[in-house]
C-alpha cells in the first residue's frame, strides 16, 4: 500500500515548517490495530503534517478514535489492544516496547470527548502536568499556568478565581481548561477526540476558534463527527471507514472533489 | 396517544402518601429505640459521672471505682489499631482497585475480603491470641525475649503476650475488612475519565494514584475509617480472648503494658449483682458514647475540611 501523503514532504528539511512544505510530525505506514482478535485498523498509511490541523472523519466504530489513541499509547490501558506496522513521531518509533510512554504523553497531549477537569482548583488542574515532569519554582509555575490559560483563551474568564474549583466552570470553559492543561506540559502534538461533542453551539464556536489559533504552535489531530466542523477548522482531512483509511488530502479537495465514491457519499450526508 | 386505561390519579396519590407514611414510621422507630436506650442509661448512670469517676482506677468499692485504666487503654488500643489498619487497608484497596489485573485470583481475594467483614470478632480474638500473643506457640513455656528496658517507651517483648500492642493489632484485624471494602468503594467512585486524563498528561501509575485518585477518594475513605474506628472502640470480645486482666490499676506505659478497654470494664461491671455496679456500668457507657461521638465529630470535621476545595 502506498503512503497517502497529505502534502508534499521533504524528510531532509528538519526544521522547515513553511506552509507549502510542512514536515510530517506523525507518520503511519501499514499500521494495523487490534482489540484481541478483532482488527480495528487495517493497513493505515498516513502522514500528519506539523503545525496543521488534521481532521479524522468517519462513521462511529470506523477506528478513527482507536488510531488517535495509539498516537499517545493510551490504548496500553486497554487489555488485549495491540498494534503492528509503523507509527512514528518525529521519526521515532512510538510502538517500540521500550518507548517511555510517560515522556511520549508529555509530547503528545490529549483532549477527551467529555471535559474531564480534575476535582481540584483551576490552578492545580493546569499545573498538574508540569508538576509531574518538572520542579518549577512557584513563580515559574504561576507564569506557566497563566501562559497556558492565555493560550487556551480562558485567562480573562478565570484569572480572578484561579483557586476556585474547576468543577464550577461551564462545559465550554471546562473543555478549554482541559486544553490549557494539555498545553501546560509543553506538547508538540495535541490529539482531540471529538472535543466539542458534549458542548453547546456557543462553546463549540469558542473551542473551534481556539483550535484555529493553536495550530501555529502545535500539530493538531482532531476526531470529529461534525462534517461542518472538519471543513471549518482543518487543513487536512482523513476519511476512515470500517477500519480502513479510504481517502486523505487537503480538506477543501476532499469535501468538494473527493476521489472515492464512499467519501463523496459520506461527506454529502448520503450515509453514515 | 394510547388507548390503554388510565391509572386513577387519586390512587397514585394515595400510594404515594402511604409510602411516605411507612418511611416516617420506620425512621421514627429507629429514633425511638435509640432515645429509650440513651434515656434509660442516662437515668441510671448520669449521677455517677464525676471527675473522680474519670480519674480513679477500678476498685472493689463502687463508690471509689473509676474508668481511668480502661479509658486510657481504649485510646492506646484504638491508636495502634488506626495506625496499622488504615495504611494496610487503604494500601490493599489501592492495589486491588488500581494495580491488580482483573482475574480470577483478584476476584477471589475481593470476595473473601467482603466475607471477612462478617466474621464474628471473637474469631479474630482467637487469631490475635495465636498470632500476636503467642507467635503460634513459638517459645511456649520459655521466658519471652526482651528488647530494651521495661521502663522505656520502646520496650518490646516477644511474643507480645496480652499487651496493648497485641490488643491493637487484633482490633486491626477486626476492622481491616471494613477499611478495605470502604476504601475500595471510594476509589471505584472516582470516574475513569479522570484516570485517563491523568495518564494522558504523562502520569506514571503511582503519580496518578497519589495525586488524583487518592485525594479525590479521601473524603469517602475517611468515612470508612470513621466506621471502622467506631467498631474498634466498641469491641470487647477479641480483647477478652487475649486474656486482658479484669482489674488494671495502671495506665499503659509502653506497647508491652497490660491494659483493659471500656467495653471490657462495662461488661465486667454490668455482670455484677449489686445495683451500684450497674450504675457505674451505665456511667461508663455514657463515657463510651461520648468518646464515640467525639471520634465521629472529629472525622466529620476532617472530611468536611478535605471536601471544601471541591465545592
Amino acid at each position: 500500500m502506498t503512503i497517502m501523503s497529505l502534502s508534499e514532504t521533504n524528510p531532509t528539511t528538519a526544521t522547515v515548517t513553511s506552509p507549502g512544505f510542512p514536515e510530517q510530525s506523525i507518520r503511519a505506514a501499514d499500521f494495523d490495530g487490534f482489540y484481541g482478535s478483532f482488527q480495528a485498523l487495517k493497513g493505515i498509511s498516513l502522514d500528519i503534517p506539523r503545525n496543521q490541523v488534521t481532521a479524522f472523519i468517519g462513521p462511529s466504530g470506523c477506528g478513527k478514535s482507536t488510531f488517535l489513541r495509539w498516537m499517545n499509547r493510551m490504548n496500553d490501558t486497554i487489555v488485549g489492544a495491540r498494534a503492528s506496522g509503523t507509527l512514528t513521531l518525529d521519526g521515532e518509533d512510538i510502538l517500540r516496547r521500550s518507548v517511555d510512554v510517560v515522556d511520549l504523553r508529555r509530547r503528545v497531549g490529549m483532549v477527551f470527548q467529555r471535559p474531564n477537569p480534575f476535582p481540584k482548583s483551576i490552578f492545580d488542574n493546569v499545573a498538574f502536568g508540569p508538576r509531574l515532569h518538572w520542579r518549577h519554582s512557584r513563580q515559574d509555575l504561576e507564569d506557566l499556568v497563566e501562559q497556558s490559560l492565555r493560550s487556551a483563551a480562558l485567562w480573562n474568564e478565570v484569572k480572578d478565581r484561579l483557586h476556585a474549583s474547576a468543577l464550577g466552570l461551564s462545559g465550554g470553559q471546562q473543555q478549554r481548561l482541559c486544553i490549557a492543561r494539555a498545553i501546560a506540559s509543553g506538547p508538540e502534538v495535541l490529539l482531540m477526540d471529538e472535543p466539542c461533542s458534549a458542548l453547546d453551539p456557543k462553546s463549540t464556536a469558542s473551542v473551534e476558534d481556539l483550535i484555529r489559533q493553536l495550530r501555529t504552535a502545535y500539530t493538531i489531530v482532531i476526531v470529529t463527527h461534525n462534517m461542518q466542523q472538519a471543513s471549518r477548522i482543518s487543513d487536512q482531512t482523513a476519511f476512515f471507514f470500517e477500519g480502513s483509511l479510504i481517502e486523505a488530502g487537503q480538506t477543501e479537495t476532499l469535501f468538494t472533489n473527493p476521489r472515492s465514491k464512499q467519501t463523496e457519499d459520506y461527506v454529502t450526508g448520503r450515509f453514515g | 396517544m394510547t388507548d390503554a386505561p388510565h391509572v386513577p390519579v387519586a390512587r397514585r396519590l394515595l400510594a404515594n402518601r402511604m409510602f411516605l407514611a411507612t418511611c416516617i414510621t420506620c425512621t421514627g422507630l429507629a429514633v425511638c429505640v435509640l432515645a429509650v436506650l440513651i434515656v434509660s442509661i442516662m437515668m441510671d448512670g448520669v449521677h455517677r459521672l464525676s471527675p473522680d469517676f474519670i480519674a480513679n482506677f477500678a476498685s472493689r468499692k463502687p463508690d471509689q471505682a473509676g474508668i481511668r485504666a480502661p479509658l486510657v487503654g481504649s485510646i492506646w488500643v484504638c491508636t495502634i489499631c488506626a495506625l496499622t489498619a488504615l495504611p494496610v487497608g487503604v494500601g490493599t484497596a489501592i492495589y486491588l482497585e488500581e494495580f491488580a489485573k482483573r482475574g480470577r485470583l483478584t476476584e477471589f481475594i475481593r470476595i473473601n475480603i467482603s466475607n471477612l467483614s462478617g466474621v464474628p470478632s471473637i474469631v479474630y480474638g482467637i487469631i490475635g491470641l495465636t498470632a500476636f500473643s503467642r507467635f503460634f506457640g513459638w517459645r511456649a513455656g520459655a521466658e519471652p525475649i526482651e528488647l530494651g528496658s521495661p521502663d522505656s517507651l520502646l520496650y518490646l517483648r516477644l511474643p507480645f503476650g496480652s499487651s496493648v500492642l497485641a490488643g491493637g493489632l487484633t482490633l486491626a484485624l477486626v476492622v481491616l475488612p471494613i477499611v478495605i471494602v470502604a476504601s475500595q468503594e471510594a476509589i471505584r467512585a472516582v470516574p475513569n475519565s479522570l484516570r485517563q486524563g491523568a495518564l494522558a498528561l504523562g502520569s506514571t501509575h503511582w503519580q496518578m494514584v497519589s495525586r488524583l485518585t487518592l485525594p479525590a477518594s479521601l473524603p469517602m475513605v475517611m468515612t470508612g475509617a470513621i466506621l471502622a474506628m467506631s467498631r474498634a472502640i466498641g469491641e470487647a470480645a477479641p480483647i477478652l480472648v487475649l486474656g486482658a486482666p479484669l482489674m488494671v490499676l495502671e495506665t499503659p506505659a509502653n506497647l508491652m503494658s497490660e491494659f483493659t478497654v471500656l467495653p471490657m470494664q462495662i461488661f465486667n461491671w454490668a455482670g455484677r449483682a449489686k445495683a451500684s455496679f450497674q450504675e457505674i456500668a451505665a456511667a461508663a457507657i455514657i463515657v463510651q458514647l461520648a468518646v464515640l461521638m467525639s471520634f465521629n465529630a472529629l472525622a466529620i470535621v476532617v472530611r468536611q475540611r478535605l471536601q471544601t476545595p471541591l465545592q
